[in-house]
């Protein structure tokens, strides 16, 4: 068993070519060698703590994720690495997909119901003033 | 029985002791506790959560969420103060300023005023587009002269009645429509949000001429928008001996209080829902990259 290990980087994401030539990744995976899929570390680029802790959290709510943390790595960085670490032989990738699912849909629910409650105010007030006259 | 309800205000409760506060963190992750299920239930959740809305005007809004996370409801209050879309000026093309106020600090001033345009009819500028299109920018014209009273009286110290145009004031700003704007934005609506924000005062001599170019941007770059304050608690009760042992001050864990208030531009109301559809595209960004990657 080496002490060293070796990184396997494995960059993926849609690399958007710009003006200058630059290439722009927005997700790269990070994994040990001698690991399986269960246990990688995500960095997401020009993300905070705004998706981390809210991603963090949803993703500790899937009873499979035996480890699940974020950082961000520098102040001056904006990216933070996310770790997932799962039970058994299930890859790393599908709590992380299932998170983002998941929290998209608490967001679309928390949107149907503020506007909903917005809309009942809105009449509330406006019946209101209609029986003042 | 004791133990019971200790685990249950653990779970839900954070605690105001008399030096500290206590059980900030959520726990309730599965296998934490014994005897919960605490995995991700999407109709447990729909079922718990409530949004009331308690007071809204067009400039401010208060609302209450019942039964969501911190983590989320946080979230939520990150967007809000940094990462709304708004229009703002951002290049600033001087062609005179012989005022006292340094180019820099002028230009700083300017990107500060809000605009009242709808950030959502307008497209990001591209990278490295020095122009900008009728599609993502907005042009305003400054430019003020201060010159003598010829009519004020001769021994009068009151700037007002000594100089014409001495303060320069966001009416002074005039838009000038690119393209087709002329025709999509009728007259008045492109404007400064409010009048009478001071910006600079001059002298007899002195001139500010400046073209300004408004593009859309988020806050994480220049900092602007809502202000969501924070309601803390009263801790005094525990100054008092007697109170001390008989009040226990707890707050519910899944239960937020948040205040908005606009700075004009949209209305408080549309910004909470911005607010959350900005989460979901972040949300959905990354699926599609997962999505993309799959592919290969």
């Amino acid at each position: 068993m080496e002490d060293d290990q070796e990184l396997e980087r494995k960059i993926s994401g849609l690399k958007t070519p710009m003006a200058e030539g630059e290439r722009k990744t927005a997700l790269e995976m990070v994994q040990a060698a001698g690991t399986d899929r269960h246990c990688v570390t995500f960095v997401l680029h020009e993300e905070d703590h705004t998706l981390g802790n809210s991603l963090r959290y949803m993703i500790m709510k899937n009873p499979e994720v035996e480890f699940c943390g974020y950082t961000t790595t520098h102040p001056s960085e904006s990216k933070i690495n996310l770790r997932i670490q799962t039970r058994g032989a299930l890859p790393a990738v599908e709590p992380f997909q299932r998170g983002l699912t998941e929290l998209m849909n608490v967001c679309q629910h928390v949107l149907d119901k503020f506007e909903a409650s917005v809309k009942e105010y809105k009449d509330q007030k406006a019946s209101r003033n209609e029986a003042t006259f | 029985m004791a133990a019971a309800q200790a685990v249950e205000e653990m779970r839900s409760r954070v605690v105001l002791g008399e030096f500290g506060v206590r059980n900030v963190h959520t726990t309730d992750f599965p296998g934490n506790y014994s005897g919960y299920d605490d995995a991700w239930d999407q109709d447990r959740f729909e079922k718990n959560f409530r949004v009331d809305v308690v007071h809204m005007d067009e400039n401010s809004l208060e609302f209450d969420m019942v039964g969501i996370d911190a983590a989320i409801a946080n979230a939520f209050r990150r967007i809000l103060l940094a990462e709304v879309p708004t229009m703002a000026v951002e290049k600033v093309l001087v062609y005179n300023n012989t005022s006292i106020v340094q180019d820099e600090i002028l230009a700083h001033r300017l990107g500060l005023i809000p605009i009242h345009a709808d950030p959502r009819l307008f497209e990001y500028r591209n990278q490295g587009d020095e122009e900008g299109t009728e599609i993502d920018t907005l042009q305003f014209r400054l430019q003020v002269r201060c010159t003598r009273n010829p009519h004020a009286a001769k021994d009068s110290s009151d700037p007002n009645e000594l100089y014409v145009n001495h303060k320069v004031y966001t009416r002074h700003m005039t838009w000038v429509p690119l393209g087709n704007q002329a025709d999509l934005f009728p007259e008045g609506t492109i404007r400064p949000v409010h009048d009478d924000i001071l910006i600079a005062q001059l002298r007899p001599g002195q001139e500010i001429d400046l073209l300004m170019h408004c593009v859309k941007g988020i806050g994480k770059k220049v900092a602007r928008v809502a202000n969501p304050r924070l309601d803390t608690f009263s801790r005094e009760v525990f100054r008092n001996e007697k109170l001390k042992k008989v009040v226990r001050l707890a707050r519910v864990r899944n239960h937020y209080i948040f205040s908005v208030e606009s700075t004009g531009v949209l209305p408080p109301d549309v910004l909470v829902s911005e607010a959350i559809k900005v989460l979901m595209g972040k949300c959905r960004r990354f699926l599609d990259e997962l999505d993309a990657v799959q592919m290969d």
